[in-house]
């Protein structure tokens, strides 16, 4: 009885897993097939017949335009913001030994590890009392809380792996601290803090809830996972969401695969430059 | 205070470093100190002794990355303290390389003069010259990854000398080398610094390098130097215990020891080699200290065994000697001349 | 190159400020700290101390005004019938939610650990951040459209003769509903899916961290594969499963977007929240629910670091 030490799994453990795999993708697969469907009043399965009509559709109407661009243009400053914190928060910490520190640590994660709804509540009632107005700013200023995370993470992950003594030796050769960041460490972290202003960037772009707390009512409060929540509790065109959640998910899985790539292979260079 | 004997006076025309009464304490540890040293220009000059002995601190305060905690730096006559390390005309050579993975070999080397503003053509000339003298013309366009230890650490060298440093450090440089490359590399170390005329600073805790290569060493052990002379001077004369054990792993003899040999009752140091086996029918010489012996191990090491013998009393001694088909547990009769026998100071 | 050893001050702004660095390095690392700090600290922290203090103040019945005296009686609210009510239903979704979320997870984990290798491995994983980090709001959507009353599994159930079955789950009293996307079961699955991905990935980290010898050695002294999983394996796989439970019980309490999408017209924590601080704007009752799941989490993560799932992370 050594079956454990076999390279081959179990059949059971090996449906178990197939199935836990379907179960993760199929449901993203039904949006791509509703995405043709010429049903827009209900969800039928089978789609009756099929059609390219809804992505005309989509691409005349101005309101998702307008979202998308709102999307857009607070994720890119969000992420903007956060880069700037977040990289600040990584450099300060890595190396650096005071009292507190674990504190400050836990503090720089708290935005992730607390669910949303508590800080997007939480920035909406100080919002109230400071009497700021909401506007796209008080989104953004929701968004780089915990978009700050992400680049921290990513940023101090990699500082970690840096050598001490690569900033030593360029001190050493003569370049002040200004030469030593832009020679020596930023191009060694330059690859992890893309990543992590892509994953800032997707979940910035795709946050629902915190949004929902920091955003007013006007037309700037209309993000585009805004627009789709308000499409699912009321829906329309039925199709026409499923259009744009395809578009949400290229979006999103196209800086997450890269941001993989970005950080996968920089584990393999700075392995090998020691 | 002990150790400020060890200073060579030099006048301040010929001193490249000199610290004076150097201490670094990092909260209750004193990593340094009150250490009294003057490192002549053009030396070479090794700071040899275990891990934690204080001296790559030593050298870390000439680099700038520490700064004393109380006393005086100076480098060639200029005050040093509080001057951070990119204003400072030394170069290091780093126990890891601390090569950038991310340029190439020659930008590794070009990086020092680049970011003193020298123009691109001049500094890789100078770059392309300095991989030449050690030995890796031609290896330029590689990344640092792609480079064996050996190579790494002659780019090391070669980013460092470029800089025409007026003081070049070396910590623990050829520590993750194998065994004939690191004696290939102080041979290479040597005549390179004879060729160049540098000031070459040299930490170690090998004293078999510190010894082959230097010119002076000095011997850290707990923050403080014990020890500063010529490799022959600590060798042969250790002035303390830990020197005699450290260096070369002497015998040392303990006061009644050394009284039982017809000298003062004080500790005293004896090279294993220095003792000769006897046979049977020898009969000792004038001059010679002979003792019956029982040995109590037999490490055979190739060219010579080492043997370690007890003799009198609780006294153990090890001896080199040519392989000789000793057993344990053989009794025979060690000798030596009274002169090979160093009486060291009273204390430690 | 000049005589001096040591170059003087000379140089730029930047080299100025360099040697300014470089003599008050602590000074230095304040300034660094000090934007993060100030965005994360002050504004971040200070919000939610300003809403935890709310919990501790009053409405005005009539006038809807918040009264700001400090009382027990918004916190007592919450043992309302109607108020405990919610929060029972919440835990007891996110618990339910939690065990099978396990429960999927673990052989998926277990087979990505210890069976798959190279190539399959990245595979693997990225089979696992993709669901992940795709946007939870379409993968919401998708189950509606799964879900819905002539959707797929109403499809697949009457091509299987299993019509009956579905009837009778949604007979069921209480968790039954019209269709599967207006009862309970509708929210327990899609919570189930949204939080999967965060359940798999630290109990696949874990079960990686089993060295394979040790299972060698188990089953080397004798130890039949069940002995070996019950002595070896699951208390080496346990950290991972309650660092994953965190996330999954963690973001159920909080959610409020899935049943207000998929499930009964019955309300959850996060919705509880949503609508007493929007329409009805009773911020200190809103505020006092906030204080249940930070309360719920603190336990929850004291007792996991107890049980080293930090490690696990």
């Amino acid at each position: 009885m050594r079956s454990n030490l076999e390279p081959r799994a179990p059949w059971g453990l090996k449906l178990a897993a197939l199935l836990c795999v379907l179960f993760l993708h199929v449901p993203l697969l039904l949006i791509f097939l509703y995405a043709f469907t010429t049903e827009e009043k209900s969800y039928q399965f089978p789609p009756p017949a099929y059609t390219t009509k809804w992505f005309a559709v989509v691409w005349e109407r101005q309101d998702i335009w307008d979202a998308i661009w709102l999307s857009v243009k607070i994720a890119s400053i969000a992420t903007a913001v956060a880069l700037v914190l977040g990289t600040l928060a990584a450099a300060a910490l890595w190396k650096s030994r005071f009292i507190g520190k674990d504190y400050i640590s836990l503090l720089f994660i708290l935005p992730i590890a607390l669910p949303g709804i508590i800080t997007g509540i939480a920035l909406r009632s100080a919002f109230n009392v400071a009497d700021i107005p909401f506007s796209m700013w008080t989104i953004i200023l929701g968004h780089a809380t915990f978009c700050i995370v992400v680049v921290f993470n990513n940023a101090l992950a990699r500082f970690r792996r840096l050598s001490g003594s690569m900033i030593e030796a360029s001190m050493d050769l003569g370049a002040d601290g200004f030469q030593t960041f832009r020679y020596v460490v930023l191009p060694q972290i330059g690859s992890a803090l893309l990543a992590g202003g892509m994953l800032a960037f997707a979940l910035s772009f795709d946050e629902v809830i915190v949004t929902t707390f920091t955003a007013g009512t006007g037309v700037d409060a209309k993000t585009l996972p805004i627009w789709m929540l308000d499409e699912l509790i009321r829906p329309r065109q039925r199709p026409v969401t499923n259009v744009v959640a395809i578009f949400v998910m290229c979006v999103t899985f196209i800086p997450i695969l890269a941001a993989y790539y970005l950080t996968r292979d920089a584990e393999h260079t700075a392995g090998a430059g020691k | 205070m002990f150790g400020r004997d060890f200073k060579m006076t030099l006048s301040n025309a010929t001193v490249a470093v000199r610290f004076q009464d150097v201490s670094r304490h990092f909260g209750n540890v004193r990593a340094v100190d009150a250490v009294d040293l003057d490192i002549a220009r053009g030396e070479f000059f090794a700071m040899l002794g275990p891990s934690g002995s204080g001296k790559t601190t030593c050298l870390r305060l000439i680099a700038g990355f520490e700064q004393p905690t109380s006393g005086h730096i100076e480098i060639f006559g200029e005050t040093a303290e509080g001057v951070p390390p990119y204003r400072r005309a030394v170069n290091t050579v780093f126990q890891d390389y601390a090569l950038f993975p991310h340029m190439n070999v020659l930008d590794n080397v070009a990086y020092g003069l680049m970011v003193k503003g020298v123009d691109r053509n001049q500094r890789l000339a100078k770059s392309e010259e300095a991989l030449k003298l050690v030995a890796l013309a031609g290896y330029g366009s590689r990344k640092p990854g792609q480079l064996s230890g050996g190579q790494r650490q002659r780019v090391a060298l070669a980013r460092a000398l470029v800089n025409e440093p007026k003081v070049l450090l070396l910590d623990e440089p050829l520590g993750a080398l194998d065994l004939k490359l690191r004696e290939q590399m102080q041979v290479e170390l040597k005549s390179l610094q004879r060729k160049l005329g540098i000031t070459f600073i040299f930490v170690t805790h090998d004293q078999g390098e510190a010894l082959s290569m230097a010119d002076r060493v000095a011997i850290f052990n707990e923050g403080r130097i014990v020890q500063v002379g010529r490799p022959e001077d600590v060798y042969e004369r250790p002035q303390t215990r830990f020197v005699a054990d450290f260096v070369g792993s002497s015998n040392v003899l303990s006061p009644d020891f050394t009284k039982a040999c017809g000298l003062g009752a004080n500790w005293s140091s004896l090279r294993p080699e220095k003792i000769r086996v006897l046979s049977a029918k020898e009969k000792a010489a004038r001059d010679v200290v002979s003792f019956p012996a029982q040995v109590t191990s037999v490490h055979y090491q190739g060219a010579i065994t080492r043997i370690n013998t007890r003799v009198k009393g609780d006294q153990v001694l090890s001896v080199s000697a040519p392989a000789a088909g000793l057993a344990l547990g053989d009794k025979l009769t060690l000798a030596w001349p009274r002169s090979a026998m160093h009486v060291m100071g009273g204390e430690a | 190159m000049s005589d001096h050893v040591i170059s003087d001050a000379r140089g730029g702004l930047f080299r100025r400020i360099s040697d300014w660095i470089f003599r008050r390095p602590n000074a230095f690392l304040i300034l660094l700290f000090l934007p993060p700090l100030l965005w994360l600290g002050v504004v971040y922290i200070g919000s939610l101390l300003a809403l935890l203090a709310h919990a501790f103040f009053s409405i005005d019945e009539f006038s809807g005004f918040i009264i700001y005296e400090p009382t027990l009686s918004t916190i007592a609210q919450l043992f309302n019938p109607a108020n405990f009510d919610v929060i029972l239903r919440t835990v007891l979704m996110a618990a339910a939610v939690t065990i099978a979320a396990a429960i999927i997870a673990y052989p998926f984990a277990y087979f990505a650990a210890r069976y798959a290798k190279g190539k399959w491995k990245a595979l693997f994983y990225i089979l696992v951040m993709l669901p992940l980090w795709s946007s939870y709001l379409v993968k919401v959507y998708s189950w509606k459209l799964i879900l819905a009353k002539e959707g797929i599994i109403s499809w697949v159930a009457a091509k299987l003769h299993l019509t009956w079955l579905l009837d009778a789950l949604l007979a069921t009293p209480v968790l039954g509903g019209p269709s599967l996307s207006i009862s309970y079961f509708g929210t327990f699955i899609v919570f189930v899916y949204i939080w999967l991905p965060f359940m798999i990935l630290p109990t696949q980290a874990a079960l990686e961290r089993v060295p394979a010898n040790l299972i060698e050695a188990s089953s080397d002294l004798g130890g039949t594969p069940g002995q070996t999983f019950r002595h070896v394996i699951w208390p080496l796989a346990l950290p991972g499963l309650i660092a994953g439970s965190i996330f999954t019980f963690s973001l159920t309490l909080g959610d409020y977007i899935v049943p207000q999408i998929v499930g009964s017209s019955a309300f959850y924590l996060g919705q509880a929240v949503y609508t007493l601080q929007g329409t009805a704007g009773n911020i200190p009752l809103a505020a006092a629910f906030t204080v249940v799941p930070i309360l719920i989490m603190f336990v929850y993560l004291s007792i996991a670091k107890r049980m080293g799932a930090f490690n696990a992370l």
